[in-house]
């Protein structure tokens, strides 16, 4: 008798809920699989899908965000054995999942920390609270697979952003097996979008969308000048995010400040 | 004769009319030199190449002003990070706040010297930089004073430490309360400053090293380095300035974001703008009429936020805009120095050609203009006030910033509809909301993506509430606690 055949796994995007080919039907060849090699029209249509979330998800009550992120470390959690074949082991995969957890709890806590009320003089209630910035793309860190881009991926999500992240081009199957746990979490389609290819390509269509926000350029080490000049066109948020930081501030960077001054009257 | 004139016989000599006087505010209070230097290490530099600065209200030429060079702006960095080095960021925070105290208690009493300065270089009424841009300035430098050597209670957990040598661009049509905003939160944090004043309005900065010299500033502090775009330009992409600040057009915060890419330099960009004032069927009419002029015509339109679409909910548009066109009517357009004046003079030729085009623009395109009756002093630059009605969204009077006294009005049936109008743009500084309702200007204050929402208001600042904006309008905020941030790094 033969040995059961198994089912391969066929490595694709995750755009707007859906795991799609690259239009362009390529592939390339990472970790001994064959994995989707993104084109500029992907890169639009994660762009599109994830503009088309932005609304909801912003939009979400902080409790239910904070739910939902915290669902995805429920998901996590139910594969730490496929997650530590994919990255450097067990501890990366415990502590992504703990680093999920820490900035779910953010969810609804940034307005008292980092907004406030303003005492100006005249008859107003000014008050500041932080919004989202919008539309973030980030090209996550070559290494560690899972908790770099993990380590990239929470702070503009807990604050109601939508994300479009380029995948270690490298380490790829970390991110669409975390795609799969998203997924199969809360997160609404289009909240978040991965994409595996090549960073050096896709990176300069990111950067010079006009409907992307900001741009996290940890996977280019912080050292992107061309990157950032076309960054310039929309005024884009620039970060230079880091592999391994978990901090209020990080979320802080991918949101804006909006003050309202509310009459006070009879 | 009518019954008032009548009663009136006698009594008191009637008028023969009732148009104003003219109300001059005198000038006697400022001195102008001849010409300026640069502001460097606390003493004056010689300009090598100078060009004229003028009074726009009639072309009166004023000073000779120094065209900073690289040279001059390498010698003034020199200066700040001199500063830097040897005193001021290892100055006790409590004594960095005393000079910054003092500063503003000076700038207090010298107001109304610094307020006609304002009105004869830039051309605003007296009437603004008097009640408006000297108050705030001084304000400014008040509130961030007491900032000084509190730093740790506004960023828990962490340790701010000053940046360094900050270079700092600011714009002509708030140029004191502008320099105000860059200078007093950079020295709260420690920091040394190099700022250039816009080219066509230096002379309150330069006037503002008089008030540093009566403060006891340290020498090379604050420097100032007047010019045009070029000097600017030597200034940003100058390798010892750790942090830009820029105020002004968006296309020049663009070009500025371009050259520091790579550079890790910190920076934040206060923009453009094109924001909706919206008004709805509730809210209470005449009031609303105050907050629209108040809102575009306000420093003859030059400002970033100004409110410069009106949407006005459509079961309202005739009656708002009956009562606008007459409130018009009563604006008093001229002298910058009178007391009575309600808009002055445009800044600068390029500025009022810039709005002659876009006027054009409008009218071309096929939008129906209205410009009340008044005359315009012969010499000098002048626009009317303007109102556009009949204005489609694509027209470059609803799509681009003017920076000038002219109002755009488009209408709206639903709340969701004005939200979206008021969000097409790829600016997002500022807004307005009229509504009796408060519940409304909540849900509306929510969905507008702007960095400044004002309800029942409009043109408000005060140095306790962060101003900034969303997309291209910028980057980083200015004011509040939030507005040290862009002066601190914090080793994390």
């Amino acid at each position: 008798m033969s040995e059961r055949l198994p089912v391969k796994k066929t490595y694709k995007l995750f755009i707007g809920g859906a795991f799609p080919r690259s239009e362009s039907g390529r592939t390339y060849e990472a970790e001994g699989q064959n994995v989707a090699r993104a084109s500029r029209k992907d890169v639009r249509d994660a762009v599109k899908a994830a503009r088309g979330a932005f609304a909801g998800w912003s939009a979400a009550t902080a409790y239910n965000r904070g739910q939902v992120l915290y669902r995805l470390a429920e998901m996590v959690e139910s594969r730490v054995p496929e997650f530590s074949e994919l990255c450097s082991g067990r501890e990366e995969v415990e502590c992504a999942i703990d680093r999920i957890v820490w900035y779910a709890g953010w969810a609804d806590k940034l307005p008292q920390v980092l907004g406030g009320s303003n005492p100006v003089a005249g008859p107003y209630f000014n008050f500041t609270v932080p919004e989202p910035t919008g539309v973030v793309a980030v090209l996550a860190p070559e290494e560690p697979p899972l908790l770099g881009l993990v380590t990239r991926l929470l702070p503009p999500l807990v604050g109601g952003n939508v994300v479009v992240a380029v995948a270690s081009d490298q380490r790829p199957l970390a991110a669409i097996e975390l795609a799969e746990a998203i997924a199969t979490s809360d997160v609404p389609a289009g909240v978040v979008n991965l994409l595996t290819g090549f960073a050096a390509e896709l990176g300069p269509w990111l950067a010079s969308h006009m409907d992307v926000n900001a741009l996290d350029i940890a996977g280019t080490d912080g050292d992107a000048p061309e990157l950032e000049r076309l960054a310039a066109e929309n005024v884009k948020r620039v970060v230079h995010g880091r592999a391994d930081v978990q901090s209020l501030w990080e979320i802080a960077r991918f949101l804006e400040l909006k003050t309202v001054w509310h009459p006070i009257g009879q | 004769m009518s019954e008032l004139d009548r009663t009136q016989q006698g009594a008191h000599p009637v008028p023969a009319d009732w148009t104003y006087a003219p109300a001059p505010e005198s000038r006697e209070i400022v001195r102008i030199q001849e010409r300026y230097g640069h502001f460097v290490g606390g003493s004056w530099l010689e300009a090598a190449e100078t060009y004229e600065t003028i009074a726009p209200r009639d072309e009166e030429p004023l000073a000779q002003i120094g065209q900073g060079t690289a040279e001059d702006v390498d010698t003034a960095v020199a200066a700040a990070r001199e500063a830097f080095a040897n005193g001021w960021s290892a100055l006790p925070g409590s004594e960095r706040a005393k000079y910054l105290f003092r500063i503003a208690r000076i700038l207090q009493e010298r107001s109304r010297e610094f307020a006609v300065l304002e009105s004869l270089n830039g051309g605003k009424p007296i009437k603004e930089s008097r009640d408006v841009d000297l108050p705030l300035a001084a304000a400014h430098f008040f509130y961030y004073a007491g900032w000084a050597d509190k730093l740790e209670y506004a960023f828990p957990n962490r340790t701010p430490r000053p940046v360094g040598v900050a270079g700092q661009i600011i714009p002509w049509n708030f140029p004191l309360l502008m320099l105000a905003w860059k200078i007093a939160p950079a020295l709260a944090c420690g920091n040394t400053v190099v700022l250039k004043p816009a080219e066509t309005t230096p002379l309150t900065a330069l006037l503002f090293c008089d008030v540093l010299r009566q403060a006891e500033l340290p020498p090379g502090v604050v420097n100032i380095v007047t010019g045009d775009g070029r000097t600017g330009a030597a200034l940003v992409e100058h390798p010892d300035v750790d942090k830009v600040a820029f105020t002004g057009s968006t296309e020049v915060g663009k070009a500025i974001q371009r050259r520091l890419a790579g550079t890790g330099k910190k920076l934040t960009l206060e923009l453009g703008g094109k924001a909706a004032n919206i008004v709805f069927d509730d809210a209470a009419l005449d009031q609303a009429v105050e907050g629209i002029v108040n809102g575009i015509y306000f420093n003859q339109g030059h400002v970033c936020c100004a409110g410069s679409r009106l949407l006005v909910q459509e079961s309202i548009y005739e009656p708002l805009v009956d009562k606008l066109k007459r409130r018009l009517t009563t604006l008093r357009v001229g002298d910058p120095l009178d007391k009575n004046t309600d808009v002055g003079a445009i800044n600068s030729r390029m500025q009022l050609e810039k709005i002659e085009e876009l006027v054009a623009a409008g009218k071309e395109e096929g939008a129906e203009i209205y410009q009340p009756p008044c005359v315009l002093p012969e010499k000098g630059y002048w626009f009317a006030p303007t109102v556009f009605t009949n204005v489609a969204q694509s027209y470059r009077i609803a799509q681009e910033e003017i920076f000038g006294p002219v109002l755009s009005v488009l209408t709206f049936r639903t709340p969701e509809e004005a939200v979206e109008k008021a969000n097409n743009t790829p600016y997002g500084l500022s807004a307005g909301v009229w509504t009796e309702k408060g519940s409304r200007i909540l849900w509306m204050a929510q969905r507008l993506r702007a960095g400044v929402v004002w309800a029942n208001t409009f043109n408000r600042f005060d140095p306790t509430s962060p101003f900034g904006g969303y997309k291209e309008s910028g980057f980083g905020r200015e004011g509040g606690l939030h507005g040290l941030e862009p002066y601190l790094r914090f080793d994390e």
